[in-house]
């Protein structure tokens, strides 16, 4: 056999290193980002970040009330999005006839809603929840419930994935048997789908803690020096602290920033990790 | 459904002192008129009794014109070449195709001189009397126990189910392998096993009759014979149809044989048509048609 031209290789190992160098760019600017994050955070990167409340002087000022706000709004926001985006799944997957027209209009704009902007949500939550007929007020219970519709769509499509690779074998079988269609799905399809359907509601929550955007119109942009008590408790959050503190003009505040987004990044990357421990640990080979 | 001692029919009473003293009662029989009541199982009675079914997916007629008896206790192979509609026509006797969209059933099907698709029929119950295993063994993702287990539960039968499990699995011949690792995944087994746990899954739920869909297409000669070596097992005890590809198989096991063809339109659609049923002897030896005598001579398909 003939080798190949020198040209023919040289351009395969180019494009090659080409797509290496993409990959490398990318977690380049990361490692710069967290090296330079972690640096500056460092000196205020201890307990009293987490023990303090928000202070007007710099020195005694810590993230307390934004931890436990983020805890709350998060917290809340999964117990809503959850349940919800499931059984939204399971209808689309497991019961909704895609030949008719009001199926797929709801499949089409499912795929829609998930790119529309966080602050459009923001504007939503406002107009709807804390203000306008709900009128519940800037409390975590309005934030909780516009995060939890920032990220229905994410959970709906990745909960879809999940239940569609479960195998129709399996349903048939368990239809074989004389089990009913809720039966099948309870017993059978939706423990199958659990490892897929916690990775996606995972990464979904994770989504949600990291956004600022529509909260700020929440009334999350509050000096608090409280923890949230309840759902009708004023709130801030991680992100939205960390706006306030580099929008100071002290240095110490941009230190103090720099450490909370450190902490921030822990709480994500502990959430993406649990995601894959999650993914790996439950998978199924069929 | 949840039935007691005091109101399980005399037939199920009768079987079950041959299984085992242990063994939970069954549910009783459908309502299927006296047949029922003078034999203790349904030897020479007519199960089914299929007249001029056709089948439709939509517009499409899958299946032209069926008619045949199935009797009980006996094995009834469905033989004929790929695409003439066997799966499909076994399919209509459970009512999985009511699973599929656009599916529909013209002609009549009796089962036990009831009309399986009569409009208080609930297909749910009619799969609980009438089993059915796949081509694919398809144990579901649990352990050996839970799959068993599965079909028991979700149709509410009352009994010790760890004698339950037992009994079905030994009747399935597969009990001495897999005794010790009941709590272990389906998915350890071999795929003769697993297939024969398909087949203890579908005996656990004490159906009538159990539908074969091709079960040892995926398996290989060993694990095959076992299969069929379990099958003459329980023709004792259930009325079996089965869809064979394998001619020397349908030979071997069954008792009478239903040979299907396809019929192409001018449209060129295939549609599946029943050419002839007949003891299996007569049908290898004698067949009537010729469409048999090529397809069964390997002329054809």
């Amino acid at each position: 056999m003939e080798r190949r031209s020198t040209a023919d290789r040289l351009q395969g190992r180019a494009f090659q290193a080409l797509l290496l160098s993409c990959l490398g760019f990318g977690l380049l600017c990361l490692v710069v980002l967290l090296v330079q994050v972690v640096n500056e955070g460092l000196p205020r990167l201890n307990l009293d970040l987490l023990r303090n409340f928000p202070s007007s002087s710099p020195g005694g000022a810590g993230a307390r009330s934004a931890i436990f706000g983020t805890i709350w709004v998060v917290g809340i926001c999964g117990l809503v999005v959850v349940p919800v985006g499931v059984g939204a799944a399971v209808y689309l997957e497991e019961y909704a006839d895609t030949t008719r027209w009001y199926n797929r209009l709801i499949e089409v704009n499912i795929q829609n809603l998930a790119a529309v902007p966080a602050i459009v949500y923001g504007i939503l939550g406002l107009g709807f929840l804390s203000r306008g007929p709900l009128n519940l007020g800037f409390v975590v219970l309005a934030g909780s419930l516009t995060l939890a519709l920032l990220v229905l769509p994410i959970v709906i499509i990745t909960s879809r994935e999940a239940i569609r690779a479960v195998p129709n074998s399996i349903r048939l079988g368990a239809f074989a048997l004389g089990a009913t269609q809720w039966q099948t799905i309870r017993r059978q399809v939706l423990p199958s789908a659990v490892p897929g359907i916690a990775t996606g509601s995972i990464l979904a929550l994770s989504r949600a803690i990291g956004e600022a955007a529509p909260l700020i119109l929440l009334g999350g942009l509050t000096y608090l020096t409280f923890n949230p008590t309840g759902l009708n408790s004023p709130f801030t959050v991680l992100p939205i602290q960390i706006f306030n503190w580099i929008s100071r003009p002290q240095e110490e505040f941009r230190v103090l920033a720099a450490a909370a987004i450190v902490v921030l990044l822990a709480i994500l990357i502990s959430m993406n990790a649990l995601a894959i421990f999650v993914r790996n640990r439950y998978q199924r080979r069929w | 459904m949840v039935t007691d001692l005091a109101n399980a029919s005399p037939d199920t009473l009768i079987d079950l002192g041959e299984i085992s003293t242990q063994a939970p009662p069954g549910p009783p029989r459908p309502e299927v008129g006296q047949a029922s009541e003078a034999h203790p199982d349904s030897a020479g009675e007519v199960v089914f009794h299929i007249s001029a079914l056709d089948f439709y997916y939509g517009d499409f007629r899958a299946v032209r014109d069926v008619s045949v008896d199935v009797e009980g206790n006996e094995i009834t192979a469905v033989i004929g070449p790929s695409g003439c509609g066997k799966s499909t026509f076994i399919r209509c006797l459970n009512r999985m195709n009511d699973l599929v969209p656009g599916a529909r059933v013209e002609g009549r099907i009796e089962y036990h001189g009831q009309d399986l698709y009569g409009p208080d029929v609930d297909p749910i119950e009619v799969r609980r009397h009438i089993g059915m295993v796949f081509q694919k063994p398809n144990p579901f993702p649990k352990s050996i126990y839970d799959n068993v287990a599965f079909g028991p539960r979700v149709n509410g039968i009352k009994a010790d189910m760890d004698d339950l499990v037992e009994e079905s699995l030994h009747r399935a011949a597969l009990w001495d392998e897999v005794k010790g690792k009941l709590k272990q995944s389906a998915f350890s087994l071999s795929g003769g096993q697993q297939q024969r746990l398909c087949i203890a899954r579908c005996i656990a739920i004490r159906p009538d009759v159990i539908l074969m869909d091709e079960p040892c297409s995926a398996l290989d000669p060993l694990a095959t014979n076992r299969i069929e070596e379990l099958m003459t097992e329980l023709k004792r005890e259930y009325t079996i149809v089965i869809v064979t590809h394998n001619m020397q198989q349908a030979a071997r096991v069954s008792d009478r044989t239903a040979f299907f063809t396809t019929e192409v339109n001018e449209q060129s659609q295939r549609t599946g048509v029943l050419v002839e049923v007949d003891r299996t002897e007569k049908i290898f030896t004698a067949p009537t048609d010729q469409r048999t005598e090529d397809y069964i001579t390997g002329r054809f398909g």
